[in-house]
């Protein structure tokens, strides 16, 4: 293993794990706002909502996340929308991963208990009110691990950007090995980095499902 | 209006899908009364007792409370809001208690009050624990759920209902899902509230309880009420075989 090249190229890679993590936060932020509004059509008294909802789950869930990125990267200029490698990849990433917040949103508002919801409207509460004082907070508690497990997907899941030259941490390894002819110590560079990382976010995530679980 | 009974149950019917389990029902409740519902599982006392706050609303027939028709047939946000507002004046009680977990007793009794009536935090916190004293919880009141006994936690459910001030009280086996010696503090909370003459329906599997508390017994089986009477009449000379059958079940070690 050359360390020395390993050391002098490091400064690099870390500016690429900062890409990376910019990625990963705009992604969990917007994936978050996707899957809410996902998990409320699903959720919907209107089966028109219902069925956008459905929808957008089970296309997205049913291709590949690579092509989802292709299509808005390399096909949106052709309907007019002219997206730069890095916003498309943010977008890509959070339509993406927001279908799969969906369903963990969803499923953790229906997992609480029924009774709930009976006890909130019989005191003659709205179902709004009732959902918003009652029936979120405890849901809330409910996705933070499963909400964890969508985030390490998609904090992996940005390494697809790199096929549309956004300069993270995947592509910055390939771009390395075309001039070092390194592969194996730039991919160990790059994985380690993506282990920090994903370390890191887990930790707060366990933190956070913590502090919020009930007394 | 005046002479109108308290609460009016007409020609009530209720199917889920093809199954008929409410069938013609015809009931009156005058202000002050405590009617018991017995009968067999699956006869129907819960699904009567949630048509009467629309939780489960009837397929056909009316429900009315205090002049007002509960079940009216309106437009999606009318009907809400109409609801709602009726609802405020309908207590019920769980045989799970249903307290919200994440929030504190105070806060379980405060959220409605708070958000419906518009009142002050101070009148809610008064609200609260003038309530709790009523069931003898107000040491409880910055407790969560989950650090009281089954029986406390139902008191607690029992002054929520109670702090949204509801014309009538249902009360859907309440002490069904609590341990035996539980049920004896929830019984008592009751019967206190029977001597303040608050109208109440009560489902119930103790025959001991209806008979010693309330004024009248609905007996129901299979989507019928069967006999109805005061309840030395119903308990000691039932007229129809059904209740006899059943009572002869029930009563078996207890009288
Ligand atoms: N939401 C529902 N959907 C379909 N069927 C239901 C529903 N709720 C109740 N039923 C059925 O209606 C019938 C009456 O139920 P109900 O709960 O009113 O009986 P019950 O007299 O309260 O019985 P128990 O003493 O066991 O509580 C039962 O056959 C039950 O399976
Ligand atoms: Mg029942």
């Amino acid at each position: 293993m050359d360390f020395d090249l390993m050391m002098r190229v490091f400064p690099f890679f870390l500016e690429a794990a900062l890409v990376t993590v910019q990625l990963s936060i705009l992604t969990a932020i917007l994936g978050l706002i996707c899957g809410s509004l996902g998990a409320a059509a699903r959720l919907s008294r209107l089966r028109f909502f219902r069925a956008i909802g459905a929808t957008y789950v089970s296309i997205i869930r049913g291709t590949p996340a690579l092509i989802q990125i292709f299509i808005l990267y390399f096909g949106g200029p052709q309907i007019g929308i002219q997206l730069d490698a890095f916003s498309a990849g943010v977008i890509g990433l959070s339509v993406n991963i927001g279908a799969y917040m969906t369903e963990t949103i969803r499923g953790a508002i229906i997992s609480v208990d029924k009774g709930q919801m009976e006890a909130a409207r019989t005191l003659g509460m709205s179902r709004w009110q009732t959902m918003r004082n009652v029936i979120i907070p405890q849901a809330a508690r409910l996705m933070v691990r499963p909400l964890g497990v969508n985030i390490n997907a998609l904090i992996k899941g940005t390494a697809l950007v790199a096929a549309i030259s956004v300069i993270e941490l995947t592509y910055t390894a390939q771009r390395y090995i075309g001039s070092t002819y390194k592969p194996f110590e730039m991919f160990l560079i790059s994985g380690a980095l993506y282990m920090i990382i994903i370390y890191v976010t887990g930790r707060g995530i366990a933190w956070l499902d913590r502090k919020v679980q009930i007394t | 209006m005046s002479d109108a009974p308290f609460i009016e149950i007409r020609n009530a019917a209720k199917s889920f899908g093809a199954l008929e389990v409410l069938k013609d029902i015809n009931l009156t409740v005058e202000k002050g009364q405590i009617v018991a519902i017995i009968g067999p599982s699956g006869s129907g006392k819960s699904t009567l007792l949630r048509a009467i706050n629309e939780l489960d609303p009837l397929t056909s027939g009316e429900v009315w409370l205090d002049g007002v028709q509960i079940n009216k047939d309106l437009p999606f946000r009318q009907y809400e809001k109409h609801v709602n507002q009726v609802r405020q004046d309908i207590g019920m009680v769980f045989q799970h208690f249903n307290l919200f977990p994440h929030l504190t007793v105070r806060g379980n009794i405060t959220l409605a009050p708070k958000m419906l009536k518009g009142l002050s935090d101070k009148e809610v916190n008064e609200l609260a624990e003038e309530q709790l004293k009523r069931v003898g919880m107000l040491e409880r009141i910055d407790y969560y759920p989950s650090q009281l006994s089954g029986g406390q936690k139902q008191r607690v459910a029992i002054a929520r209902a109670l702090a949204m001030k509801p014309k009538v009280m249902l009360f859907d086996e309440a002490t069904s899902a609590l341990d035996p010696e539980l049920v004896e503090e929830v019984n008592l909370v009751m019967k206190q509230l029977a001597e303040e003459h608050m109208t109440m329906i009560i489902v119930t599997h103790e025959m001991g309880f209806a008979q010693d508390v309330c004024d009248r017994v609905l007996f129901m089986d299979q989507g019928y009420v069967v006999e109805e009477g005061s309840p030395d009449v119903v308990f000691r000379n039932p007229t129809q075989d059904r209740t006899k059958d059943f009572l002869k079940k029930h009563l078996q070690g207890q009288n």
